[in-house]
């Protein structure tokens, strides 16, 4: 282990910790803009040019609001909780890569934090980690609201899993491998120079299901049954406040972007784009872009869909959801004996 | 390197506190825990024989115990509610009749 | 050197939730030290290079049978914390020294049997084993039909978990 590995490791932690983090104020104000611009209105467009500003002066009103601890809360827990959401969602980023190796102050640097060879695991195994902490905060606030929202994400978190899963189970067939870096390289090309090699025009029906089952399972609309305000008065984060509700958001928002981070990967062909071979820096600006596309369509959706029902929304995963993906996987593992 | 002995220890006393789980616990739902918690002390013995044997096998046989875990958990459970829905309470003392 | 303290880190807190397992009162506590110890596990399994299992420990308990214990002590809404009936007590006091007798026991001939083995030199020849290609060979081959077997038991445990768990209409 030389010092410079070390240096490295640390200026890459460093960098992509700073980037994420502004990414997720930033995407708060966009969702708000959008959100507003969908609704025929503006938005927040007072604090700073375009309200650029605006994530700051939110940040310092979460830092200043009191901190509210129910009587009956049971208090370990309730603070405990937060933590346990946020962590898992910010560790998943360390085994995303969002580009090729890049050859920079004459060294082989991997555009990654670190690199696993079962990183589509590793990043499986922390999203699910993520459920306890809103499991927590409904159960220790004492409060039946919050348990109701508990509840349902813990139902809804096993449910759509399981489609979640036996959609990437289409893509590891295909590409072999649980590396997201290795998944991402059989992206790479195009075919007839026209159309790139990415794996949803090879599956459309594990892309379908992979997007609907990641947007049940960070929570967003049309599956934000654990947070609906209008029956649950927001859930599970009901009796949170000040920065403890902050950390909450940011879990969510956190969540959203590694979602769209491995829909990328698994489907959009990663950091894949015109030019990526040559100029390999391009690469994250690919990756990038694509993320915001996904975060732009949940916002879309957020703008244009209405909320479930609990039990439309059990029936949809166990009765549609799973019989389909179960059936893609099928069909996959046929087609790749049958190309292979 | 961690000598073979030290994960078979580490196992064992995860298996014994699993098991006097069992005998102290009193609520059905504790009961299983302590189950499960057996269950991964000889998961951890498989695991270590089997690297410390570079034999796959130990692991293929982990890999089954975990389904097996889950269907448990999953028969188990729908039990648990079931009692719970008749009597009221997961206190072993009080499930005592060979019914429902 | 290293590693060893790692391994020791780990287990004493793998032992230290295990514990707390059994002294918590309210089952949900107890579900989250299980976690712990789950996840100590997964630990000391990537220690001895079985990554994939260290992963799949995270996902199936860790992640989802703890998922589903969770549910149901929120469904059930089990806050109260168990008593102990009276004239079991003596069971407290019967069960300590017959675990300390167990550990011992175990531990004992563990340490006897198994303090002078080293790896054979024709096992350290042998390819490692634990990643995904290993397991996914080992379970397509030899271990084809219990593989099978298993999904037909998963079939027969969501069947009938959805006919206990039903409630019987009127």
């Amino acid at each position: 282990m030389d010092i410079y590995k070390l240096i490295e490791w640390v200026v890459k932690i460093g960098i992509v910790f700073l980037i994420f983090m502004h990414a997720l104020a930033y995407i708060v104000l966009l969702e708000r803009r959008l959100l507003g611009f969908i609704q025929m209105r503006l938005g927040p467009n007072r604090v700073g040019p375009f309200g650029l500003l605006q994530p700051l002066a939110d940040g310092i009103k979460f830092f200043f609001k009191e901190e509210i601890i129910p009587r009956d809360a049971d208090r370990t827990l309730y603070i405990i909780a937060p933590v346990v959401a946020l962590v898992p969602a910010l560790t998943t980023i360390a085994v995303i890569p969002f580009g090729d190796t890049v050859n920079l102050f004459g060294r082989q640097i991997e555009l990654s934090i670190t690199r696993v060879d079962i990183s589509m695991l590793v990043i499986l195994a922390l999203t699910s980690m993520g459920v306890y902490g809103i499991v927590l905060a409904g159960w220790s606030s004492n409060n039946k609201y919050s348990l109701m929202g508990g509840l349902r994400s813990s139902a809804q978190m096993i449910s759509y899993e399981l489609s979640l899963s036996l959609a990437i189970v289409g893509v590891v067939i295909f590409s072999g491998s649980l590396d997201l870096v290795q998944i991402a390289k059989e992206q790479m090309g195009t075919w007839g120079g026209i159309i790139p090699k990415w794996n949803i025009f090879t599956q459309p029906i594990g892309f379908t299901l992979f997007l609907i089952s990641v947007i049940a399972e960070t929570n967003r609309v049309p599956f934000d049954l654990p947070e609906a305000e209008t029956e649950l008065v927001a859930g599970f984060h009901t009796e949170y406040s000040s920065m403890k509700f902050a950390i909450f958001f940011i879990a969510e928002y956190a969540n959203m972007v590694t979602a769209s981070a491995m829909a990328t990967l698994l489907f959009l062909g990663g950091w894949h784009g015109p030019y990526v071979e040559k100029f390999p820096l391009l690469g994250p600006v690919y990756f990038t872009m694509k993320i915001l596309f996904f975060l732009v369509l949940y916002i879309w959706l957020r703008g244009t869909l209405p909320r479930f029902r609990y039990d439309q929304l059990m029936k949809f995963g166990w009765k549609f959801m799973i019989p389909v993906a179960l059936a893609n996987v099928v069909l996959v593992a046929a087609l790749a004996l049958f190309l292979y | 390197m961690v000598p073979l002995s030290w994960y078979l220890a580490l196992s064992a006393v995860l298996f014994t506190i699993g098991a006097v789980g069992v005998f102290v616990k009193r609520n059905v739902i504790s009961i299983f825990m302590c189950i499960e918690l057996m269950l991964n002390a000889v998961n951890l013995t498989l695991i270590a024989f089997s690297s410390f044997y570079r034999e796959v096998s130990g692991q293929l046989f982990v890999f089954i115990v975990m389904t097996v875990a889950a269907a448990e958990a999953g028969v188990g459970l729908a039990l648990v509610i079931a009692v719970f829905r008749n009597r009221e309470s997961l206190n072993t003392d009080d499930i005592n009749l060979l019914k429902l | 050197m290293m590693e060893q303290a790692f391994f020791l880190i780990l287990a004493t807190l793998a032992v230290g939730a295990a514990l707390s397992v059994i002294i918590q009162r309210s089952p949900l506590y107890s579900a989250f030290s299980l976690i712990g110890v789950f996840a100590c596990l997964a630990g000391t399994y990537i220690m001895l290079k079985a990554q994939f299992l260290g992963a799949i420990q995270m996902i199936v308990y860790a992640g989802a049978i703890m998922v589903l214990f969770v549910f149901v002590i929120m469904l059930l809404n089990i806050r109260k914390e168990e008593t102990a009936l009276d004239k079991y007590r003596y069971l407290w006091l019967l069960s300590i020294p017959f675990a300390a007798t167990l550990i011992v026991e175990v531990l004992y001939t563990i340490l006897k049997v198994t303090s002078d083995f080293t790896s054979l030199p024709e096992m350290a020849k042998r390819p490692e084993v634990g990643d995904s290609q290993s397991i996914g060979y080992g379970l397509y081959t030899g271990y084809l039909m219990p593989f099978e077997l298993t999904s037909i038991l998963i079939l027969l445990a969501i069947v009938g978990s959805v006919i206990l768990a039903r409630r019987e209409k009127d």
